[in-house]
């Protein structure tokens, strides 16, 4: 409540004036005949188009994994029961064969898929959510909190995360996707607080800020209601970069036997476990490799493609 | 300039002392009992042989204290000793280091030779259809895993192909050929994601170099356009590249643990695997700080290189 005894609702523009239109139909409504979501579908270029599907398919079927009807046990190991085979090439049952101890190579890519994205998604929420609150209040409070926060930050990330990431996960011994993701998170909140502290600071200079402390808000008021949300968006942006990189680093410590425990499928794990038997039956080592690329690639793309657009939109104001 | 410096290293022996500290609380706290590196299963049933070698080997002192001990050691070049094969560590590391050393700078050495033509080429031929073609290639290369690609070069080059050695390593002492045989596979495993990055970087960089007025006016006094090209826009298009190099080296690090465990070679990045493995604390101990020095001393030397580059920025610091 400001010291003027305004009603809160003024002490911030409502905010399509505060942000401005953002395409032709925020500014005129109704005039492309198509909602905002068909409108950015249908200007991707063709791969782009193609990479949102694979990662639409991808999360879907890592969503509903358990619901896909005729879709086989990951873990079940048909030649200990007689009824199934080792290193099968695709057959009905099969859709992809099975791996060196017969189970089905399919099952294991959606499962595997979960691992991946529940492992990447949740790190960058957990970045977005710490490293944006940190950032916020460090680049828009300054002082000695600031100082030490970021020297804090800047030691942390002179620390190669990846054998850090070995080292607790080696002496943890227990690693579920829970423990893994925790162990993540201390890896990953100081790269978004450089960020948010980066985006806040200049946020914190814009005018709209200083309106907002001229008619009194309180700093409290103005870090959660003007700050932060002008924060998330160069977050969210570098979340898209970093999923990637995540999922790779899932599949990584899955490979080098470090990451979800055996026999949980997981992608890297897959491709490690295949590598012994290159010679002898090399799919299944293929397809988690050819899955893991494409779904790096489709993120990598996309990203590539919102940055593009970012762009080509500030270029346009 | 000189209290910039100043700055700097204090920055660097700060983060050096903080890293060596947290790895030694890590150590310690983490479950695992250095003990059971020390001695054979059935000794560690006699709780006098225990106390008696905890009491040898000073683990019984407070945790500060021995900190403090092993950082006076530390500083006069002794490591201390593994805890599992007795052996000084200094020893340990010196042995191995030259081997990760050489990987990695063949790695960065030749992606440089093939990112920078690359990166100038597409820059000056940007939105054509060999860039598009580049570019496209570098985004792939860029989602392709470094044990994924290190396999692939696996099954093509060694286990079909015989051209080079699977695993295993031979040093410059047992002839340049057979070293660089064993360097090549690994090597161009970690460089290929480097030159997708490197690539990408210098080229957007060049695009921006390119549209300044000074190439213009290059171009007016009827420069060909090689000329212009290397003579003229190269240098202020290697900013970003050469900060990014240095940044990479934390990827480099990682990337060079996963490869000499996929290529079973002895450096030291396996090292560390194996004695994270082991419980061989001081071991641990040794080669993470060293890692991080190393990492440290890398980016300072990176912003010092950026200074010398750009004038622009002496100035303003």
């Amino acid at each position: 409540m400001s010291k003027l005894g305004l009603p809160p609702v003024i002490t911030r523009a409502p905010s399509r004036l505060r942000r401005g239109p953002r395409n032709a139909e925020q500014m005129f409504p109704g005039s492309s005949g198509k909602s905002r979501f068909g409108n950015l579908f249908g200007k991707m270029p063709w791969l782009t188009k193609l990479c949102f599907l694979w990662l639409i398919l991808v999360v879907l079927a890592a969503a509903l994994a358990d619901l896909i009807p005729g879709l086989a046990d990951p873990n079940y190991q048909g030649f200990v029961f007689g009824d199934g085979k080792t290193n099968e090439g695709p057959t009905a049952s099969h859709w992809l064969g099975t791996d060196n101890v017969s189970r089905d190579i399919l099952a294991r890519l959606i499962y595997g898929a979960r691992v991946s994205l529940i492992f990447a998604f949740s790190l960058a929420a957990i970045g977005i959510i710490v490293g944006g609150t940190l950032g916020s209040i460090a680049g828009y409070f300054r002082g000695l909190l600031e100082t030490f926060l970021m020297a804090l930050v800047d030691t942390w990330l002179s620390f190669p995360a990846l054998i850090g990431l070995v080292f607790i996960t080696t002496m943890l011994g227990m690693r579920n996707l829970v423990v893994l993701v925790l162990v993540g998170a201390v890896f990953i909140w100081p790269s978004y607080t450089r960020i948010a502290r980066a985006t806040a600071l200049s946020v914190s200079g814009q005018a709209f800020v200083t309106a907002a402390r001229a008619i009194g808000t309180s700093r409290k008021r103005i870090l959660v209601r003007e700050i932060f949300p002008n924060v998330l968006p160069a977050l969210l942006a570098y979340s898209l970069v970093g999923l990637p990189i995540l999922i790779i680093l899932e599949s990584t410590l899955s490979f080098l036997g470090l990451g979800v425990e055996i026999p949980t499928a997981s992608w890297g794990g897959m491709i490690n476990q295949a590598r012994q038997d290159l010679l002898i039956n090399i799919w299944p080592a293929v397809w988690p490799a050819v899955t893991l690329f494409m779904t790096v690639y489709s993120f990598n793309n996309l990203a590539d493609w919102v940055r593009t657009q970012a762009a080509a939109r500030s270029a346009a104001i | 300039m000189s209290k910039m410096l100043a700055i700097r290293l204090m920055r660097l022996v700060v983060t050096v002392i903080v890293v060596s500290f947290v790895t030694f609380v890590g150590t310690n706290v983490l479950p695992g009992d250095p003990v059971n590196a020390l001695i054979p299963i059935d000794a560690q049933q006699d709780r006098e042989f225990v106390e008696q070698i905890r009491e040898e080997w000073g683990l019984n002192d407070p945790m500060v204290v021995r900190y403090g001990r092993w950082l006076g050691d530390a500083v006069q070049g002794d490591l201390g000793r593994s805890l599992v094969t007795g052996q000084p560590v200094t020893d340990e590391i010196t042995h191995r280091l030259p081997i990760t050393f050489e990987l990695m700078a063949v790695a960065v050495g030749f992606s440089l030779l093939i990112a920078v033509p690359l990166g100038a080429f597409t820059g000056y031929r940007e939105g054509r259809r060999s860039d598009r073609l580049i570019s496209g290639l570098a985004q792939a290369g860029l989602s392709l895993p470094v044990f994924v690609t290190g396999l692939i070069l696996i099954y093509v080059f060694a286990l079909r192909l015989h051209w080079f050695p699977a695993v295993g390593w031979n040093r410059l002492s047992d002839g340049l050929g057979p070293n660089l045989k064993s360097v090549a596979l690994p090597a161009l495993s970690l460089a290929i994601t480097e030159i997708a990055v490197y690539t990408r970087v210098l080229r957007s960089d060049m695009i921006a170099t390119l549209k300044e007025n000074y190439i213009l006016s290059a171009r007016a006094k009827g420069l060909t356009d090689r000329f212009i090209l290397f003579r003229h826009g190269l240098r202020p298009s290697l900013l970003t590249l050469v900060t990014v190099v240095g940044l990479n080296i934390g990827f480099l690090i990682g990337g060079s643990l996963v490869i000499e465990y996929l290529f079973a070679i002895p450096g030291l990045g396996k090292r560390l695997f194996s004695a994270i493995q082991q419980r061989d604390f001081m071991m641990v101990q040794a080669i993470t700080v060293l890692i991080t020095v190393f990492y440290v001393i890398v980016n300072t030397a990176t912003d010092l290189v950026y200074m010398v580059v750009d004038p622009r920025i002496r100035r303003t610091n």
